[in-house]
């Protein structure tokens, strides 16, 4: 050896070997890295569960408010200024029919009796039944569907016959239309007819609007008239309008309905109630967006946590590797690596962890599943700025120990 | 195991060669009221294919003499050339390219990484050599069976006893090559009888003409080697290569 060899610029630390070097110590502590990842699978999972819900929500009230359509208004006689009930008079629905923006006109009638299976039942359980009169066209206003059977029409109108809503069949535990009778105030009506719920979610009990109409038996009014001397005035009117004229319709509804007392007269439009919905769901999920922030914020500190505690526990490694030839920058390197596979580790379960919440929440309230693209990549690019950040002070803190200091046996 | 020759191997090489560690007046001081100085004024040759011991009680001076040998740290004074290059200025980036090509280090603790088998932990010692990971294991392999652990290759540290471990250290700061090995108390945690294996061992790398340096308090590991260097409170008190 008479040559001095040359010297290399500096040691090389492989960008592969960085990898293989950091999920190694990872892979050598698995509980402690499951764990601390665990905090970061929580707050991700909590907040792309808490994107993809809201969506989903709003998706399936989009639907029904699609479905249901913005054009529809419904009429109520509001409490009178006496604080009697006021009611709608008789003439409201061929005025309201004459407007030209009008397209269509339904109305139902209060019918103050009860509907029964048969004559062994107790006449005072109703179970919450009511009976209305009802015009052929209302399942077409409300773009309702008839399940089986038919609805209503001119002739089935006058004479003893019903239409059960989905609610009232299941209560009175009608499932075919073969013969079937219902006593009606007495009298014994057949049924023609079952139909869906004209809400499409039934079993969303925080914005059904049709939940009346769902526990109705449908007759005609004329039977109604007949048998139990039904006044012919509306309880609700239904009317459908030209999109465009939907505000000039609602402002002239009030007089052409009731010109002797229009401010007895109500008109709300059914899809309001759903957007309000939405927009209340929406402010629930800014604050489970908050919590899952807070989680993250949570897990984020794990993660720096159990890096400095790594830094301390692993000193001597770092003073082996400082031996071997490990610069400042190569410990620096593998130090944060490890904290972002750790929290790339924990985004990506949390990631699959919200959908997973997302799809099966949706799925059990019937809903589309969505789950919007942007939480789940955003998820996890925020796993990896949480990583790198909570990852930076320790590596920071590895790399600057002194070899010596990190050789020494405790 | 072949019997160690009576003869010197390899006394001190011709003057012609690079040293393979020079020190010329080193110092080391730390700093504190009054500071310590922990190394005074230490002026030390290694030819190439020497095997030496530096002995001392401790608080001799020898920890940081290993320190300051190896470049993990730089002297207040004086100058230090392993392989000819002068290292007592180096920036980090340098130090570290020193001592991945240029030094291999055997601590008393082994050091060995729990999660990693032999064969890895052999393998890091070229981590930082810019090798790829297949060069790396091969000659990782070579050199586990040039110590006797050819046949412990997948066995992690745990399952290893401590003689092994030592040797797996010992593969470790040769895998690379270096103009140097230091090895800090490399029996210290053995039982006598490992120790003596151990030993054996490094008499058998000498042969193979690898430069060992063994920092000691043991006196009887030290008589057994070629040269001794005794330290006493920071100094060089007796150096076998200069008495002799």
């Amino acid at each position: 050896m008479s040559e001095v060899r040359p010297l290399p610029k500096s040691s090389t630390f492989r960008i592969s070997d960085v990898f293989a070097t950091a999920a190694s110590g990872l892979g050598s502590r698995k509980l402690r890295t499951v764990l601390s990842a665990l905090g970061i699978t929580i707050g991700i999972g909590a907040m792309v569960a808490v994107l993809g819900l809201s969506q989903s929500g709003s998706a399936a009230l989009d639907d029904r408010i699609a479905a249901l359509g913005t054009n529809l208004l419904q009429v109520n006689a509001g409490a009178g200024f006496g604080g009697g009930d006021a009611t709608l008079p008789e003439t409201a629905v061929p005025a309201l029919s004459r407007v030209g923006p009008i397209q269509s006109v339904s109305a139902v009638g209060a019918v103050d009796v009860s509907v029964l299976l048969n004559d062994l039942v107790n006449p005072n359980q109703t179970g919450g039944l009511a009976v209305r009169t009802a015009e052929p066209n209302l399942v077409d206003a409300l773009n309702g569907t008839v399940r089986s059977g038919r609805f209503l029409d001119d002739t089935l109108s006058q004479v003893p016959s019903t239409v059960l809503g989905s609610v009232a069949a299941e209560r009175l535990g009608v499932r075919s239309l073969n013969g079937t009778q219902v006593l009606i105030g007495g009298e014994w009506f057949a049924v023609v007819g079952i139909l869906e719920s004209f809400d499409d979610q039934s079993d969303d009990v925080d914005t059904a609007l049709f939940e009346d109409l769902d526990r109705t038996a449908f007759i005609g009014f004329e039977v109604a008239n007949q048998l139990f001397e039904t006044p012919p005035n509306p309880e609700t009117i239904y009317v459908r309008s030209d999109e465009g004229f939907i505000d000039d319709v609602i402002g002239v509804i009030p007089n052409t309905a009731d010109p002797a007392s229009p401010e007895e007269v109500e008109v709300t439009r059914p899809s309001d109630a759903l957007e309000a919905q939405e927009a209340a769901e929406s402010t629930f999920d800014n604050l489970f967006l908050g919590l899952g922030a807070v989680a993250l914020l949570v897990g984020g500190i794990g993660i720096a946590n159990v890096m400095v505690i790594a830094v301390i526990e692993r000193r001597n490694e770092i003073g082996l590797r400082r031996a071997l030839g490990a610069t400042q920058a190569h410990i620096r390197r593998q130090f944060l690596l490890e904290a972002l596979l750790l929290s790339a580790l924990g985004g990506i379960a949390g990631v699959a962890l919200g959908a997973a919440v997302t799809a099966a929440w949706a799925t059990r309230q019937g809903w589309r599943i969505v789950i919007p693209p942007e939480a789940l990549i955003g998820g996890f690019v925020a796993a990896i700025l949480i990583g790198a950040i909570a990852g930076l002070y320790p590596a920071i803190r590895a790399a600057r120990l002194a070899p010596t200091e990190a050789l020494r046996s405790t | 195991m072949t019997d160690i020759p009576a003869t010197e191997p390899s006394g001190p090489s011709p003057a012609t060669s690079t040293p393979a560690l020079e020190m010329v007046g080193v110092v080391k001081e730390y700093p504190g009221t009054p500071p310590v100085r922990a190394l005074n004024g230490v002026s030390l040759r290694v030819q190439p294919g020497e095997l030496t011991a530096i002995v001392g009680p401790s608080g001799s001076g020898k920890s940081t003499m290993l320190h300051v040998m190896g470049t993990l740290d730089r002297p207040t004074e004086g100058s230090v050339f392993i392989d000819g290059h002068e290292v007592s200025a180096l920036s980090d980036r340098k130090l570290s390219a020193v001592r991945s090509s240029l030094v291999g280090f055997v601590f008393q603790q082994f050091f060995l990484l729990d999660g990693e088998n032999a064969l890895d932990n052999v393998a890091t010692g070229l981590l930082y050599s810019g090798q790829s990971s297949r060069q790396r294991r091969a000659a990782a392999v070579e050199t586990l069976e040039r110590v006797g652990l050819g046949h412990r290759l997948d066995h992690r540290p745990n399952e290893l006893s401590g003689g092994e471990r030592q040797r797996v250290a010992i593969a470790r700061a040769l895998v690379a090559q270096p103009a140097l090995v230091l090895a800090d108390e490399p029996t210290g945690n053995l039982d006598s009888k490992t120790s003596e294996s151990i030993q054996e061992l490094l008499h058998e790398l000498h042969q193979d003409g690898s430069t060992i340096v063994v920092v000691t308090h043991d006196n009887e590991l030290a008589d057994s080697l070629p040269r001794q260097v005794r330290f006493l409170d920071g100094s060089i008190e007796y150096d076998s290569a200069v008495f002799q």
